[in-house]
């Protein structure tokens, strides 16, 4: 009577939850620096300047 | 030393202070979880009751802790946001609700598994276990208030009014197995003392603050997430490394 699979379920799916979160949380964080990287005015307009020999 | 904090309130002060926090905390949680585990897996004795199932007590009990704990913080957060207008706050309050959510989950799950073998059941219409699931679904409430409103500055203080308004649940769990008869046992650990075998309450105490420390790491990172997200026209945001790579 030692119901080790009720043990495993709860430990089990609380390690995912985490993992998930940690997951999800830097996928976000990388999204959020991506639109930030693309809205920045200084790091889009520089590159194209020079590249057109200005 | 002291802290500047209205210089802290800054999300452009506190996002470099967050990133220097969280490997500390990260770090904490795997070191506190490792040593919880340990003292609840190697040390602790089998219940002599309930075998090796009250195991699950040591994540059931610190995430129904941190379940209740963390809203009140993301209360607090709310109504500093709502009253001073402050950026950061809201933005603290926003990164702790999906936490708090998957805490409340786990408390619940945990729970479940737990009076399955014990109880005989998986889920009762308790005044704990509702109350709790009342929680579950006030955290569901702000974060799907929060997505259906499109300003930021609104959603902090439309959030706020919802979470502080839900405090009242608090006490209402947290007393439930006083005020009423319930199949959930009471409180076996207090102000005044505990009930429970010493390496037991050692393994669940260090296994509370393994979630605490996690909560702290993780709420930390979103936060910062968010601050990139909110603030992403700033000029110092422009100006950070990871952006400008």
């Amino acid at each position: 009577m030692n119901h080790w699979h009720f043990i495993l379920g709860a430990y089990g799916v609380t390690l995912i939850v985490a993992v998930v979160e940690i997951l999800a949380v830097r996928a976000r964080r990388r999204a959020a620096v991506r639109t930030a990287a693309a809205s920045a005015p200084v790091s889009r307009v520089q590159p194209a300047a020079s590249a057109r020999g200005a | 030393m002291s802290i500047n904090w209205f210089k802290l309130s800054s999300p452009a002060s506190f996002y470099p202070v967050a990133g220097k926090l969280i490997p500390w905390f990260a770090g904490g949680a795997v070191v506190l979880a490792a040593i919880g585990l340990w003292l609840g897996f190697a040390v602790a004795p089998t219940d002599f009751q309930q075998g090796e199932v009250y195991r699950i007590i040591f994540i059931h009990v610190p995430s129904a802790w941190l379940s209740m704990f963390l809203y009140v913080v993301m209360a607090f957060w709310g109504a500093l946001a709502l009253g001073f207008g402050t950026r950061l706050s809201g933005m603290m309050a926003q990164a702790i609700a999906p936490t708090g959510a998957l805490m409340t989950f786990v408390a619940l799950w945990t729970g479940a598994l737990w009076g399955r073998p014990t109880w005989g059941t998986y889920w009762a219409w308790d005044a704990r276990m509702t109350s709790e699931l009342i929680l579950l679904f006030l955290y569901l409430g702000i974060i799907a208030l929060r997505q259906a409103i499109g300003d930021p500055r609104r959603a902090d203080r439309a959030c706020a009014v919802l979470s502080i308004v839900g405090v009242v649940n608090i006490p209402i769990i947290y007393f439930s197995v006083k005020w009423w008869n319930t199949l959930h046992q009471g409180a076996s650990v207090k102000l005044t003392g505990s009930s429970m075998e010493t390496t037991m309450l050692a393994g669940m105490l260090v296994m509370s603050f393994a979630f605490w420390f996690y909560s702290i790491a993780i709420v930390l990172a979103r936060v910062r997430a968010i601050i990139v997200e909110r603030e992403r026209d700033a000029a110092w945001v422009a100006a950070l490394p990871e952006v400008r790579a």
